[in-house]
């Protein structure tokens, strides 16, 4: 026993190996986590691994990062004491040895514990008895290597049936397989998350499962696992656009005095103005028209365009997009209605009514429509913002129409997908418009957050 | 350490329940770290699962007085710290008529005192003779420059103020941060707090705390409102019904009287529960349909068991 390492060479490496996976754990918080634990019994598993848990994992990701590890560190640790190959084989048997030949009344036996068991909602019982269910089947059959088929396999050879939708003309007399949904989604969790267990302990690695740390693909490809990150982006566009206001108050040198406050304030101090009273600035309330293309020539693009529209109507009340391939079309209310990003962006390619006759943008035409659709609702608190790369396929850009629009709405970005050095050749008339607003390269979502970045700094506009 | 502090778990357990809050294990548990070291705490998880009652029970079961500072965008440090009561500052220059060199000094110093110093939540709890529990509530609706000046705060337990000098706490106020998750906080002020995780509760706990709140209600359709509550809430909804409106709900349906969540009953209190236009189709779309199965399914079982009893009960 005095051999072994010690509690704190313990979990200064259980900290490490939270590290690897990507959980910051820093010296103070290893520090919170000895106080922590002087205070807590260590003969209880659920408070001990919450008092680690609340000082050292601090999001619900690293949360769950936190789980696995621990699991993991601590079957090492069982392990690394059930010394000898023999030990870890009775250790894997875990009562498994009756399954040695599993005949169909045994089988049986296990679908009644397991039924009694969800119905019981004992947590601890059931996950022994996915250990067991696992146990005999890994006896059986080789595991297919994929979880979700093992979880599958396993539930149906036990002939664990959820209950009927409709309960039929027979419905209420067949008792036998009356599982509730939710019960068998809990052990088909339970399975999977002993199964996944059992797959780190045999590759001794964390599952691969965590692909949310790599953003910066090229250009992403799972709409889905990237909508996540772009809400995040623009919810922090959104902070940043609402307390502009703020600092243009903290810029501005001179403000206007509220002549009429003033002198009522005056009257507390006998008629001395002795404090101004200013007219209060406004914080803007951000008013957004997004325009979006989703025509062929940027259709990788345009998922992501999508998402950040997306992530925009949620983050904003007041704002009206628009998408347009030939013409524009306004789908507002596709995104009021429809909180699914697949069902959107389906809707959006089938009807929206983008008239897509040709497939090739025609801006000018685009251009000349939206004037005529917000002409009148544009003011200069408003925010235009173009997603599109500016390719014409060889039309007129009408910049003119273009600066009409930028004129009307207080600021104008333009979000072009394609990469800075590829502007301006063939077809793209980027500089066209670019004298009107401001271009951005966005392709990625850490380019994203630069755009919003740049939003803060300061705009030279005369007011 | 006053008298009244817990000294174990269950001991905060115990407090909590008797100040009205059914804690989880892990709740509790946090809760105790954070009296007994001294930490602060930041509670995360989805509106409405009583982060902020958290605080309030804690509260009352230390016996402090809770002093809480509401976040908001463009929250500053006049409203969150301290600002100088420079109108009765003033008035005091006024009023010392003369203009001697030895008196302007004595004045200097007199003007910067505690006597013109309004105080603002964080300097309350700071500055307080008896211990308080102090309430950052939403701590994500601010900005990450606010954060960056509580984090003074909340390790030292300390307020510099440039014309006085630094203001220690005289007691140990313990510190509740709550977030809704709506943004990322920094990993500064992360690293100074323990994190607690607050979910739905499960059907058992959640169903303790409705009868916890409304004692009147029968346990039936208590046990009946939590499961469809549970249902709700795994529909992809815009915002999930929160405990503090099962909870309203509870109430409702004890005034009105209701005995059982029927169709009817349901559809007529929903807007309790479901706050959005297009989250009430939803709703109603699928609850109401397997509420209605329910029914005619209970029906068909009585019509089974007493079969010779005309159908009008």
């Amino acid at each position: 026993m005095e051999s072994r390492p010690t509690l704190p060479a313990q979990l200064l490496s259980f900290g490490e190996q939270l590290r690897d996976e990507g959980v910051s754990v820093g010296t103070s918080e290893l520090l919170d986590c000895f106080a922590a634990l002087a205070q807590v019994s260590w003969t209880s598993q659920a408070d001990f691994k919450e008092a680690l848990s609340a000082t050292l994992a601090k999001s619900p990701e690293d949360r769950r990062t936190f789980d696995r590890v621990f699991d993991r560190f601590m079957f090492r640790a069982v392990e690394a004491q059930a010394i000898g190959p023999e030990m870890s084989e009775r250790l894997g048997e875990g009562g498994g040895a009756a399954m040695q030949d599993l005949s169909g009344s045994e089988l049986e036996a296990l679908r009644e514990q397991i039924a009694e068991a969800l119905a019981d909602g004992s947590e601890g019982a059931l996950r022994d008895l996915a250990l067991l269910a696992i146990a005999a089947f890994s006896r059986e059959a080789e595991g297919s290597g994929v979880i979700g088929v093992d979880v599958q396999r396993i539930r149906r050879a036990l002939g664990l049936r959820a209950e009927q939708q409709q309960p039929g003309p027979h419905g209420q007399d067949a008792r036998r397989p009356g599982l509730s949904r939710e019960a068998l989604r809990r052990f088909e969790a339970l399975l999977r998350e002993e199964l996944e267990r059992a797959q780190a302990r045999r590759t001794q690695k964390l599952p691969p499962a965590r692909p949310l740390n790599e953003l910066d693909r090229a250009l992403p490809s799972g709409p889905l696992a990237d909508l996540a990150a772009v809400h995040r982006v623009v919810a922090q566009l959104r902070r940043r656009l609402a307390t502009q206001g703020m600092q243009a108050r903290g810029r501005r040198t001179h403000a206007h005095v509220d002549v009429r406050r003033t002198m009522r304030a005056s009257l507390q101090t006998g008629g001395v103005p002795v404090e101004l009273k200013f007219r209060p600035r406004r914080p803007r309330r951000p008013e957004i028209y997004v325009l979006c293309d989703v025509s062929t020539s940027v259709t990788s693009a345009s998922v992501f365009f999508l998402s950040v529209l997306h992530a925009l109507h949620d983050a904003f009340r007041k704002m009206r997009s628009f998408v347009f391939i030939e013409r524009v079309s306004e789908v507002t209310d596709v995104f009021e209605h429809e909180r699914d990003f697949r069902a959107i962006s389906e809707k959006i390619g089938k009807d929206a009514g983008v008239a897509d006759i040709s497939g090739y943008t025609d801006y000018g035409r685009v251009f000349r429509e939206m004037l005529e659709l917000v002409e009148d609702d544009l003011h200069p608190r408003a925010t235009l913002i173009v997603l599109g790369d500016a390719r014409t396929n060889g039309r007129d850009p009408r910049s003119d129409l273009f600066g009409a629009l930028a004129a009307k709405a207080g600021r104008t970005f333009w979000l072009n997908p394609e990469p800075r050095l590829y502007w301006n050749y063939g077809d793209s008339v980027i500089a066209a418009y670019e004298r009107h607003c401001t271009a951005f390269e966005c392709w990625t979502t850490a380019q994203l957050e630069d755009f919003v970045k740049a939003l803060t700094r300061p705009v030279n506009r005369a007011a | 350490m006053e008298p009244s502090a817990p000294r174990t778990i269950a001991d905060v357990e115990e407090g909590l329940r008797e100040a009205g809050y059914l804690p989880s294990r892990a709740a509790a548990l946090v809760s105790h770290l954070a009296v007994t070291l001294g930490k602060p705490v930041l509670v995360e998880g989805p509106a409405g699962v009583g982060k902020t009652e958290l605080a309030k029970a804690l509260s009352s079961m230390l016996g402090r007085p809770l002093v809480r500072l509401q976040c908001y965008e463009g929250l500053d440090e006049a409203k969150a710290l301290y600002e100088w009561n420079y109108r009765k500052q003033l008035l005091r220059i006024q009023a010392s008529e003369s203009e001697r060199q030895d008196e302007w000094e004595s004045l200097q110093e007199d003007i910067f005192g505690e006597e013109f110093l309004l105080t603002r939540p964080l300097m309350r709890a700071i500055a307080s003779e008896q211990p308080v529990v102090l309430l950052i509530d939403e701590i994500d609706k601010t900005d990450q420059e606010f954060e960056a000046m509580l984090l003074e705060v909340l390790s030292d337990f300390q307020i510099s103020i440039p014309e006085l000098g630094v203001v220690r706490a005289r007691t140990q106020p313990v510190v509740v941060l709550t977030s809704n998750n709506s943004r990322e906080l920094t990993e500064a002020l992360k690293r100074r707090c323990l994190y607690l995780w607050l979910d739905y509760p499960c059907l058992e706990h959640e169903l303790a705390i409705v009868r916890l709140h409304a004692p009147e209600l029968s346990e039936t359709v208590a046990r009946r409102l939590v499961e469809v509550v549970g249902m709700v809430r795994d529909l992809d909804l815009k915002k999930p019904p929160s405990i503090a409106e099962s909870i309203d709900w509870a109430r409702a349906l004890l005034l009105l009287g209701a005995s059982d969540i029927d169709t009817d009953t349901f559809n007529e209190t929903m807007s309790v529960i479901v706050k959005h236009r297009t989250d009430m189709d939803i709703v109603a779309e699928r609850v109401g349909i397997k509420l209605g199965e329910r029914a005619e399914a209970e029906r068909a079982a009585e019509g089974a068991d007493a079969s010779t009893v005309d159908l009008s009960t």
